[in-house]
Order: structure tokens, then sequence, then C-alpha cells
């Protein structure tokens, strides 16, 4: 029988360590709406969505309510839609009629986001994928919760360098759109090297052509639950800390585990995978970062961060596993600088760059990730962090990502509010140099060798 | 068997048990364990209950014990037993 101890410490951990479940993410096919008519196109997909995930929200706070743990977020992913639109869209503008279909089927369902926008262009672009990513500023300009991302590269083929070039493109584009918030629009904007198609968080998420009609994706959270059970452990050796790290890695998937089996039961829709990744918040107590200093630096960005946070990213995952019966997505501690307390600490104090953040995309998911950065940050330039951020992820046989801010009107110095769990951030320096002939050169980066690794 | 964790949390005073006893016996739950423990001045209380018979739904339980609870100054809280027996037991 259970012990009071027990019962504490998981009521702890929810109390006051900020144990909660990120997000249970229903993924929905979208391939049998498709239509050669706009119109008919645009109706079968919000009845679609609106009545698979018609009692996703309900069930949610249902859940949350019986077992006493947070449900922050219920959200939906849907089939690309360069692939579920091609058929009707002939243009830019006819993509955006379905992204405003998305934004209303959102609302009607009552997630906070919907991802899918999304195009899989990591060897090539049909027409329907180009005219999908150059829709992608008006897109999410006139939407609110939409999401978009754009794979532009993966281990098997390569990197795309016209899409990589187009997607600089369209990162200052969306920048420009949504110029009167901030470019909040580039917050709803990620670029993939091998992203994975069951990836329940925003704002990467999308239901991959090799899913089932309906799925359903969980992602847990718990920064705060591991900081605080490290505290324990000061001073003591690897072996003590990595212990550490994977017994609260376990219990808190645990958690999710059991939250995704009920969502699958009660909705009557089969489950899919959890994802390991440690999601920060910008609430203080809710950050990696903190992790990190907790296990001996002084502040991150510190030599040896990278180093702990492979080392912490591999105990999350090896206590995640054994917790779970199934475990995919993104699976590792997320670095966002302007959702984590600690990350912006240590970028306003100078300890943290952008060059030492992509050292640590090396080992942990997943990229570069909500950075705001100059507004004059010129397009080849974004398109040359995508590509060195795409090409750790194709050599490393690893998912990466780009979700950059060139916040227009800002400089070095400033510091952007996006608000809500989307935080804040101090706009960073980037590198001045230009890679414009680099990046124009137009074509392919072949995929990689996988033998003589070095 | 559909067993509920319920624990009490607040300053210690006279009747926290009895009051909540006193709700699960008129509402048919039954009680399978307690435990209690001052922890500086603080009450903690757990129980494990068993709802089968239950007269009310647990929506119902939970906010009327939540009520109770903030009566006589101490928060009481209604969970199902799963979050506690995955997290802890393999």
């Amino acid at each position: 029988m259970l012990n009071m101890f027990e019962v504490i410490e998981t009521n702890n951990m929810i109390e006051h360590e900020k144990l909660d479940v990120r997000t249970i993410t229903m993924g929905i096919s979208l391939l049998d709406c498709c239509d050669s008519d706009l119109a008919a196109l645009n109706e079968k997909i919000y009845n679609k969505i609106t009545a698979t995930a018609r009692d996703l929200v309900s069930t949610g706070e249902a859940i949350a309510r019986d077992f006493g743990v947070p449900i922050v977020n219920k959200r939906i992913s849907v089939t690309p839609i360069a692939l579920a639109g091609g058929c009707a869209c002939k243009t830019p503008e006819d993509f955006v009629t379905i992204a405003k279909t998305l934004d209303k089927a959102a609302k009607e369902a009552g997630v906070n986001f919907l991802g899918g926008y999304s195009a899989l262009v990591s060897k090539g672009m049909t027409k329907a994928d180009e005219n999908l990513i150059r829709s992608i500023p008006e897109a999410l300009a006139v939407t609110e919760r939409v999401c978009s991302s754009v794979n532009v590269g993966s281990t098997k083929t390569g990197l795309n360098m016209d899409a990589v070039n187009l997607m600089g493109q369209m990162i200052k584009a969306t920048a420009e759109a949504t110029k009167d918030q901030d470019s909040l629009g580039c917050a709803k904007l990620v670029v993939f090297c091998n992203a994975p198609d069951d990836n329940p968080f925003m704002a990467g998420a999308f239901h991959g052509v090799t899913e089932a009609d309906a799925i359903i994706n969980v992602g847990v959270s718990g920064p705060g639950v591991v900081k605080v059970a490290l505290e324990q452990a000061r001073g003591e050796n690897f072996e003590v800390l990595c212990e550490t790290i994977k017994k609260t890695a376990f219990k808190i998937t645990r958690v999710g585990q059991l939250v995704a089996q009920e969502a699958s039961r009660r909705l009557g829709i089969p489950f899919g995978i959890i994802d390991l990744s440690l999601a920060p918040t910008p609430a203080v107590g809710d950050s990696v970062a903190e992790i990190l200093e907790e296990i001996g630096l002084e502040r991150v960005g510190a030599p040896g961060t990278t180093a702990a946070l492979a080392m912490l990213n591999d105990q999350v995952k090896k206590g995640g596993i054994m917790a779970s019966s199934y475990v995919g997505g993104l699976s590792g501690a997320f670095i966002p600088v302007s959702e984590d307390q600690g990350m912006i600490d240590a970028v306003s104090m100078g300890a943290l760059t952008l060059e030492k953040l992509e050292a640590m995309t090396c080992v942990c998911s997943v990229g570069l990730d909500m950075i705001a950065i100059p507004g004059s940050t010129s397009p080849s330039t974004l398109a040359g962090i995508i590509a060195d951020e795409a090409a750790i992820g194709m050599i490393n046989q690893k998912t990466t990502a780009v979700r950059l801010i060139p916040v227009i009107g800002k400089d070095v110095g400033d510091t952007v509010e996006f608000g809500g769990l989307l935080g804040y951030a101090p706009v960073m320096p980037v590198n001045s140099y230009s890679c414009e002939k680099f990046v124009s050169r137009g074509g392919r980066i072949p995929a990689p060798i996988h033998s003589f690794k070095n | 068997m559909n067993k509920i964790i319920i624990t009490v949390v607040g300053k210690d005073t006279v009747g926290i048990i009895a009051k909540v006893c006193t709700y699960l016996a008129e509402s048919q739950v039954n009680i399978l364990d307690i435990s209690q423990t001052i922890v500086q001045e603080f009450f903690n209380m757990m129980m494990i209950v068993d709802m089968e018979k239950s007269l009310k739904p647990f929506e119902q339980m939970s906010a009327d014990l939540e009520k109770i609870g903030q009566d006589i100054g101490v928060r009481i809280k209604c969970q199902r037993e799963e979050i506690f027996t995955k997290m802890h037991r393999i």
C-alpha cells in the first residue's frame, strides 16, 4: 500500500516544483480531406478537425482534475498542409485560406496552438511545397494559433540549400509581416533537419504521413523537479548525480504515460508516444539552465556547459525510456532562450552566446530556439545559421531546428516581450560577416557518409 | 475497487479527521487506510478510500471536501490512486 511520504513527494512535485504535463497533442490526418476544389477542401479540413478533437480539451481538463496534475496545453497537429492542400492550392494566397480555416478550427476546438502548416522538402520542393513556404509570412500574420514548420534536410537526403535559402527570406518576411507585435510570427515558425513525425511540442508539431488517422502524443515536463532532486545531491560524484536524474526522469515520465493512456482510453484514439523532453517555462524554478547551474556551473554558457547538458540529456532519456512503452518526438532537454529564466539571465549578463548555444544543440534537442536577434539581420545570414544548425543534425543523425526571431526595429541591448509561455528575450548579437555567396549557390548539400566517423 | 487518495494539509486544529470522516460516511465511501503526522506544526493526513459504493461522483466529492477544508482552514485534495502508484511502483 502507498505510504504517506510517497504521496507527499508526488504532491510536492506538483505544488512546489512545477511538475506538469506540458501538452496533450492530438495528431489528425488530413489526407482524406484532399479535394481539387479549394472551398470544399477548407470545409472538409474544418469538419475533420472539429469533429475529431471535439472532446480533447474537456477530456484533458477531466484527467487533470482526477489525478490532480496540471495539463498545461491541449493542442492539435495535422498532416503537413503542403501535402493535404497541394491538390487545390495553386498560389500562396490559396494556402493562406487553409491557414485561416486551421485557425478557426483551433478556436472552435479550444486549443491554444495547432501545428502542421508545414512542408517537408529535405530533398526537393514541389510547386505546392514552394507555394506553401511562400505563404508562411502572410499565414502567420493573419492567424493567431497556427504554427508552421519546414523540414529542409535529413541525414538520409542531405540539405536542400534552395529551401534553406528560401527559409532565410521567409523568416525575415514573417518578421516584417508581424513587426507590430515584435515579429511574433517568427515564434510560430520552425525550420527543421530530421523532423520527427510525432512531435507533440509546438511550434514544430505536425502529423506525419507515417502516422495513423488520429493519435494522442504527450509531452511531459519537469525541470523544477530535477533541479530540486539535484539539490539533495550537491557535492556528490557523477554516479550519484546520474542516478538522481534517472530516477527523477522515471517518475516524471510515468505521470505522462498515465495521462497519455487515460486520454487515449477516454477519447477512443490510439496512444502514440511520450516525448521525454525537459521543457522549461519562463517561471522561476522551471528552468533547464537552473539544472545545469545546480550541476556545478556558475552560469549557463561557462566552459563545461556542453558536457553537463550532454549528461543531463542522456540521463533523462535513460530514466524516461523505462517509464513509458513508447517514446518518440524530440525527447531531449529544450534550451529555448526566451522560455527559460536561467537562459535569459545568462544571455543578459554575457555568459551565453549564440555560438555556445549552437554547440549545446549538438548534444541535446532541439536547436537554436526562441532566440531574438537584431531586426537588421539579413536573410542570407539567417539562411547561414539555418544551414549550420541543419548540418549538425544531418551529420549527427539527430533532430535540429531553428526558431529565430529577427525583431524588426530592435537591436542588441533591447529586450522583446512575447508574453505567456513564450516569455521574453534580450536581443543577441549575430556574427556580422556575410555568407551570401555560400547560401546562394543553389542546389543541395549531399547526404553524408555513414562510415569513417570522426 | 475505486481507490482515491485524500490528502489534508494545514494548521492542526480539533476535529479535522472527524469532519472528513463524517462526510465520507454519509457518502458511503469506505476508508481503507489513514495515516497522519504533524510536521512543523502542520497537520498532514493521507487517507486511502474506496469509492465503489459512493453515493456521489468523484467531481462532487472532490469539490465538497475542498469546501469543507476551506471552512476549517486546511487544504483537502482528492486524487485517483494511479498517479501515485504509477510514479512509485515499477
